[in-house]
């Protein structure tokens, strides 16, 4: 049943998550920043709003933000929250996890070709080469936690994380959470790998696959960015957090306040980094994913 | 206590893989004085029940001012007489490289599951290490061009060694050790010197162009 608490909590909370990460900016640039439940209202907003579709483009098109967003609903259903297992768990499911963000990521990428435009091309062009690194540090990153837990599905993975598993493993844990952590700031394309502000088509990688798109299917691609945040951040969050060897109230409490403080880091991360060259992106990918490696020879040994 | 000596030797271990990776001269003689101070507590740690001996803390004293100050010192100094400050098209590229590293950890990893420590000594992790600095040592040692950075895997080569000696003979008698480090030392010295003059006298110090030796211009 409290399975149900920590999906509900995503489905309504994620969109806070960028409000978070806007507001520690706003703190770090001295300015006032928007109102933390800004997301919710530019969600209202654009919920009201119709949509333009071009000629050019075909169902291909309309079907981006619906996929992604359905592939995102049932990668939360999949991500455990708070120390409990999640509504839906069976063995090897992190597999189908990575695949549902292919499955999305896929998606976007189409209805971006869709368009035509040579912009949205070269986005998600990038997307794919950087899709495809991210995704072995990933993977990698989650059979280590596999192995020191012994447990298939992400919900016996990460749920079965105390004290213990920490202070037994605690340099493989720990590289698999830099390493995850890398992954999370790549997927949700956020600084050092996209800047999200950036207005210059030329160096845009996540925003200018959505650059046509409008009203409701916006706002639908900005919720399910929201849920991708909530969903991946939850994953580094239940590594790092041994929420097991706390009660069921305060370990959801504690989840909760984990969420929020990925989300400050992330800020703090973003008003102190520059984004990379774009070059150098794949090195960065590459040092997760042997980072990952590491943590997992470590724990075959 | 035996988290805190694994946790040390992962460090070690990814100092040695940015040196892979780093295309900076800069960032690659920080990760060798990073790892020479990385080193020093190794001794202390493995020291164990038996409890911190004179011979430990000398050691660990020894590496710090040694490996973690002396070393970098002088590499710093080399090229500071040049106008060298980053390595100039490796004979593999960075990536390559890191993979390379990658391969090389899979090997260390895998001979040390073959060669069973003596009982009591060490933790899992010393053998792994150890390997893997030496292979990477040997590895910059033979893709890189630059007389420095040779110098430098020729550096985490002598960490690796290190590695082996405080983790599987921890009671080897002081003297060894320190007149080791010396030696190290003297070697580390006279190669600081060579590729000081080299950058001076040739304004490079790419070991790739220095197939010939002679005193006068090439016809």
């Amino acid at each position: 049943m409290s399975g149900y608490a920590g999906l509900l909590a995503a489905l309504v909370l994620a969109p806070l998550l960028p409000g978070v990460i806007n507001r520690t900016k706003s703190f770090f640039a001295g300015r006032r920043g928007p109102p933390l439940l800004q997301p919710y209202f530019d969600l209202a907003k654009l919920l009201r709003k119709g949509a333009v579709y071009s000629t050019t483009t075909t169902w291909l098109f309309r079907a981006g933000p619906v996929v992604g967003l359905a592939a995102m609903l049932v990668a939360a259903a999949l991500a455990p929250f708070g120390g409990v297992s999640a509504p839906l768990a069976f063995a090897g499911d992190f597999l189908f996890f990575a695949g549902l963000l292919g499955v999305a990521r896929f998606a976007t990428m189409l209805a971006a070709l869709d368009t035509g435009s040579s912009f949205e091309g070269m986005g998600a062009s990038r997307e794919a080469q950087f899709a495809a690194l991210a995704e072995p540090a990933f993977l990698l990153g989650l059979t280590a936690v596999a192995w020191k837990t012994g447990g298939l599905s992400l919900s016996g993975m990460l749920g079965t994380t105390s004290f213990a598993t920490w202070s037994g493993a605690a340099a493989p844990l720990a590289l698999v959470c830099v390493s995850l952590l890398v992954v999370f700031l790549a997927e949700n394309a956020r600084i050092p790998v996209d800047d999200p502000n950036t207005h210059l088509e030329l160096t845009m990688i996540h925003e200018v696959m959505v650059l046509d798109h409008g009203g409701p299917d916006l706002a639908l691609i900005q919720y399910a960015a929201a849920l991708k945040l909530w969903v991946l951040g939850s994953l580094v969050v239940g590594i790092a957090l041994p929420v097991r060897s706390l009660a069921h109230g305060w370990a959801f409490a504690a989840s909760v306040a984990g969420m929020l403080a990925l989300c400050v880091v992330v800020g703090v991360v973003e008003s102190c980094l520059a984004r990379l060259r774009l070059t150098r992106v794949p090195q960065l990918l590459l040092g997760a994913g042997v980072l990952s490696l590491l943590a997992l020879f470590i724990g075959l040994k | 206590m035996n988290s805190w000596i694994d946790a040390d030797l992962v460090l070690i271990t990814l100092t040695s893989l940015v040196l892979l990776g780093a295309s900076r001269l800069g960032t690659t003689i920080r990760m060798v004085a990073l790892q020479g101070v990385l080193l020093s507590p190794l001794p202390l740690l493995l020291a164990g029940d038996a409890g911190i001996t004179l011979r430990a803390a000398g050691l660990a004293v020894a590496t710090v001012l040694i490996k973690g100050i002396g070393f970098p010192w002088l590499m710093d100094r080399a090229v500071r007489g040049g106008s060298l400050r980053r390595e100039l098209d490796p004979r593999l590229g960075y990536n390559a490289s890191l993979l390379a590293g990658v391969l090389l950890l899979a090997v260390a990893f895998l001979l040390s599951s073959r060669l069973p420590l003596p009982p009591g000594e060490g933790t899992p992790l010393v053998l792994p290490a150890a390997l893997f600095n030496i292979l990477a040592g040997m590895f910059v040692i033979a893709s890189r061009r630059q007389a420095i950075t040779q110098v430098l895997g020729y550096l985490v080569l002598e960490n690796g060694i290190y590695v082996f000696g405080v983790g599987i003979a921890s009671h080897q008698p002081l003297l060894v050790e320190l007149g080791i480090l010396l030696d190290v030392f003297a070697a580390v010295f006279v190669m600081g010197i060579v590729i000081f003059h080299m950058g001076r006298e040739l304004d490079h110090i790419d070991t790739g162009r220095m197939t010939l030796l002679n005193d006068w211009e090439k016809e």
